[in-house]
């Protein structure tokens, strides 16, 4: 079985590469270099603040586009163009070929954001000369946006499995979009009544809470994340994404493929 | 035990915009096929070949009945070890060379290091692309990737091989060293079940066939009848129709056209007809020892009407 | 059982149990954060026009997700009786940038802004910043006008600016008649509690907002309470002067003729009769805006 898992985790992260996904980073370089000038144009001692964000943004939503756009075809793509057939007349069982996907494109997102991360931490170097302690507190930020990708890709191949490609980016995007703004979901859930409420909470539950994992505005102004946070988050994120997975195992199980 | 042994398998496909409708694509099918036997499963475009080995690989899931290899359930990952898979115009990772999807397959279909290091050289060299080196597949023709879909299905030396339209997009060449190919298999005591609707070929390679139409099994025939150098039956053609009288009971076939009569019997009756006929003083035209090709038996088989005829 | 079904058996299991078990922490981790962790975030922002141009076109949908957020701000801190609520400015100025034809944030925003704390932010000079701003925005809209000299009124005492809000508002083209009475109201008779009865009255009529109806009906209570205590008072006066000593018992009013029964405040319980003919409620906790007669 892991012989299976690891081939097929590996044989995904190769065809991410292959496809050349990985010049997202020369533009996300490009991207720093090019504006860091400009931040202390725009606000004097706030250079810091500006390339923390930016740059970790950056790093938070390259990432998600690219799990929208290679996890929307991890399924489909394979059953389209027939790819499937002599996988599975393989011992290679339905679920080991999902979480093969899964962790194959979880690995090249990881991959991209640690080299995204070395760059960053190189362009602070260069521009804001020098680190400190609490710039340590930069890879929670970074950790906490490895958790949303976890989720993402989960939902992505989600999707993969059922829906073709174009919806699945859309229905993607629109939870990411939602996800995000999490807390104003329930916000609105608290202020409305009847069968709205109940619909938007329930919403607010379903969709996977962004907000909670965004802790760029915290790191910049230097403030801590707590542990508790921290060990919360991850075991969230972990079992939602087990769940979501576990669904799309369940309906690529019963497939019947062209 | 049967090598493959197919019970009352169906496939139903839901059509129509409210998925009503069902359209058989197999109508119950059993059929058993023998360990080391060369099986050609034919019939025209669209009979139905296809679904059959796509329910047998678990592509998709019958509507009714099962299968089994070499025991044990088709669907059993367990089995697939001991099978192999061409599928019909294949597809392959475009962006892998040969070595690397042949490593990667092996990979999943359970094999060592070693034994993919060794197989994999060997094998591009039996199916003749020992020069493609590091080339993605993007870049293969037609040809060159069915040769890799051989490949594939026989890297983990399986038992039983399935071939659906082997020969489909090669040259002369290239169908004449698949053919070489597949012969060479059968030696090793292979079982190949293999579904094409090229007669010739079928009849080369194929042990048994069967003939399938509009999702229903047609017949079941052994090729080495169609080739039997004994004719069973014989065609022959004399003047005098008033001959015809005597011998009507030997006939197993007549066609009178004015004066000229053309009749079928039994080899075996043969002789005691050409008697009766110089009794009875008829001139024979011609003596024709009648081979039933498979082509015949294929043409028989479709044309026949089913048990149940849609009345129009 | 096969392994599809095994598969099957499996994956529903992790299915339920995980997603119920993650919808748990994901409570958890609110409870961590706060529940408006999000928002003081956001309050990092440079600036509403960044936000603006950042929202590519979105920004009135931005603008009802702050005021949703507004609200549940100051909601949240409302029932967690605080006595300081300094975000709740800066996030309506926000949401009057993003939006700045949301007038229910104008509205109802200034009067959180301008009550007394802890019932509001007690900023009514802020609140009357972010009308203003309304009605620079919304010309056309009386209604603001009527808030505007609400509050110059009711929590800034300035009888002056109320009068020219109302007379502004009333020459609006589909004004009601009643601005301009408020207006002649606020030249004549600032002070007397029949004006601000009037307007929290109207308060109550119109308002959209839960929490400030509830306010409006407390105000409104405490007034009458007021009044009647003033005429309570009155009475025993009236008693002082025919009987030379204050009553001690409503009885003594009763039978001196001065009362028909025992008075009751507006909730049903009866007012107490003190000292030297003075007045007050039984459970002043009821009456939280009395003017007059609170203990000292």
């Amino acid at each position: 079985m892991t012989a299976r898992l690891s081939a097929i985790t590996l044989n995904t992260f190769r065809e991410a590469i292959r496809d050349r996904i990985l010049y997202n980073l020369v533009l996300f370089v490009l991207f720093l270099l090019a504006s860091a000038p400009l931040f202390s144009q725009i606000s004097i001692g706030l250079e810091k603040q500006m390339l923390v964000n930016v740059g970790l943004s950056s790093i938070s939503l390259f990432g998600v586009i690219i799990a929208i756009f290679i996890g929307i075809g991890l399924v489909s793509k394979e059953i389209e163009k027939k790819t499937l057939y002599t996988i599975l007349s393989r011992p290679v069982r339905r679920w080991e070929f999902i979480a093969g996907k899964y962790f194959g494109l979880l690995l090249t997102l990881a991959v991209n954001a640690a080299l995204m991360t070395v760059g960053f931490y190189g362009a602070l170097l260069i521009f804001i000369h020098g680190l400190k302690r609490a710039d340590a507190m930069l890879l929670v930020a970074v950790y906490f946006i490895l958790l949303q990708f976890m989720m993402m890709v989960a939902l992505t191949l989600l999707f993969s499995t059922f829906s073709s490609p174009i919806f699945s980016a859309i229905f993607a995007f629109a939870l990411f979009v939602i996800g995000t703004f999490g807390e104003d979901l329930k916000n609105f859930a608290a202020i409305s009544q009847g069968a709205m409420k109940w619909l938007a909470m329930a919403t607010a539950y379903i969709v996977p809470n962004f907000a909670s994992l965004n802790v760029i505005s915290r790191v910049v102004h230097e403030q801590n994340v707590g542990g508790n946070l921290i060990i919360f988050n991850t075991l969230y994120a972990l079992l939602y994404s087990v769940a979501i997975t576990a669904a799309a195992v369940l309906i690529f199980e019963r497939r019947n493929l062209k | 035990m049967h090598a493959i042994e197919i019970e009352d398998l169906s496939k139903d496909y839901a059509v129509g915009f409210w998925k009503k409708r069902l359209r058989p694509a197999l109508k119950p099918l059993n059929l058993n096929v023998e360990a080391g036997e060369t099986f050609g499963f034919l019939g025209p475009n669209g009979a139905g070949k296809t679904t059959t080995l796509k329910l047998l690989m678990g592509i998709i899931f019958p509507t009714s009945g099962s299968a089994k290899i070499l025991g044990k359930d088709c669907l059993d990952p367990e089995v697939k070890q001991k099978i192999g898979f061409l599928p019909e115009q294949p597809y392959f990772y475009d962006y892998l060379s040969a070595p690397e999807l042949l490593d990667y397959y092996g990979r999943l279909s359970g094999m060592s290091a070693t034994e993919r290091k060794e197989r994999i050289v060997k094998l591009l060299d039996r199916v003749g692309l020992s020069d493609v080196g590091s080339k993605h597949l993007r870049k293969f023709s037609k040809g060159m990737l069915q040769r890799v879909g051989i490949a594939q299905a026989i890297i983990h030396d399986p038992q039983v091989v399935f071939l659906d339209e082997p020969m489909s997009g090669l040259d002369p060449v290239g169908r004449y060293e698949v053919r070489e190919l597949i012969q060479a298999l059968k030696d090793e005591g292979k079982t190949i079940f293999f579904s094409t609707h090229i007669l010739s070929d079928a009849e080369a390679l194929c042990d048994r066939v069967a003939v399938i139409h509009k999702g229903e099994l047609r017949g079941v025939g052994v090729v080495n009848d169609f080739r039997s150098s004994i004719a069973e039956q014989t065609e022959v053609i004399w003047l005098s129709a008033g001959a015809l009288a005597a011998v009507t009971n030997l006939l197993t076939d007549t066609h009178v056209t004015g004066d000229t009569v053309r009749g079928t019997v039994k080899s075996a009756d043969l002789d005691r007809l050409l008697e009766k006929l110089r009794q009875q003083g008829a001139r024979l035209i011609s003596v024709t020892p009648i081979h039933r090709t498979l082509e015949d038996y294929f043409m028989s088989k479709t044309r026949e009407e089913t048990k149940e005829t849609v009345s129009l | 059982m096969n392994t599809r079904g095994k598969v099957t058996v499996i994956c529903s299991v992790l299915l339920a149990v995980l997603f119920a078990g993650s919808i748990m922490l994901r409570q958890q981790v609110e409870k961590v954060r706060g529940t408006q962790a999000t928002l003081e975030d956001t309050l990092y922002l440079p600036s509403s026009k960044t936000l603006r141009r950042m929202s590519l076109g979105y920004s009135s949908l931005l603008g009802d997700i702050y005021w949703t957020r507004a609200v549940q701000y100051f909601g949240d801190r409302h029932l967690r009786g605080a006595r300081n609520y300094e975000l709740l400015y800066p996030l309506l100025d926000i949401t009057t940038d993003l939006d700045p034809h949301l007038i229910v944030s104008y509205e109802t925003g200034s009067i959180f802004l301008s009550q007394r704390s802890p019932e509001g932010a007690g900023q009514p000079d802020k609140a009357v910043t972010l009308v203003e701003k309304g009605i620079r925005e919304n010309p056309e809209y009386w209604r603001l006008y009527f808030t505007l000299g609400f509050i110059h009124y009711m929590d800034r005492h300035d009888f002056k600016a109320a009068q020219q809000a109302f007379e502004k508002g009333s020459e609006i083209h589909g004004a009601l008649p009643w601005m301009k009475v408020m207006a002649a109201r606020m030249a004549e008779k600032g002070d007397d509690p029949g004006t601000a009865t009037y307007l929290w009255k109207t308060i109550y009529d119109t308002t959209a907002d839960k929490s400030i109806k509830e306010s409006a009906a407390k105000h409104l209570i405490s007034l009458r309470a007021d009044l009647d205590m003033d005429e309570l008072e009155k009475r025993a006066q009236a008693y002082h002067e025919r009987f030379k000593a204050f009553p001690e018992t409503w009885q003594d009013l009763v039978r001196a003729g001065l009362l028909r029964g025992i008075p009751i405040d507006p909730n049903g319980t009866p007012y107490k009769l003190g000292p030297a003919g003075t007045v007050q409620a039984e459970d002043p906790k009821q009456f939280p805006y009395l003017e007059r007669h609170v203990a000292k």
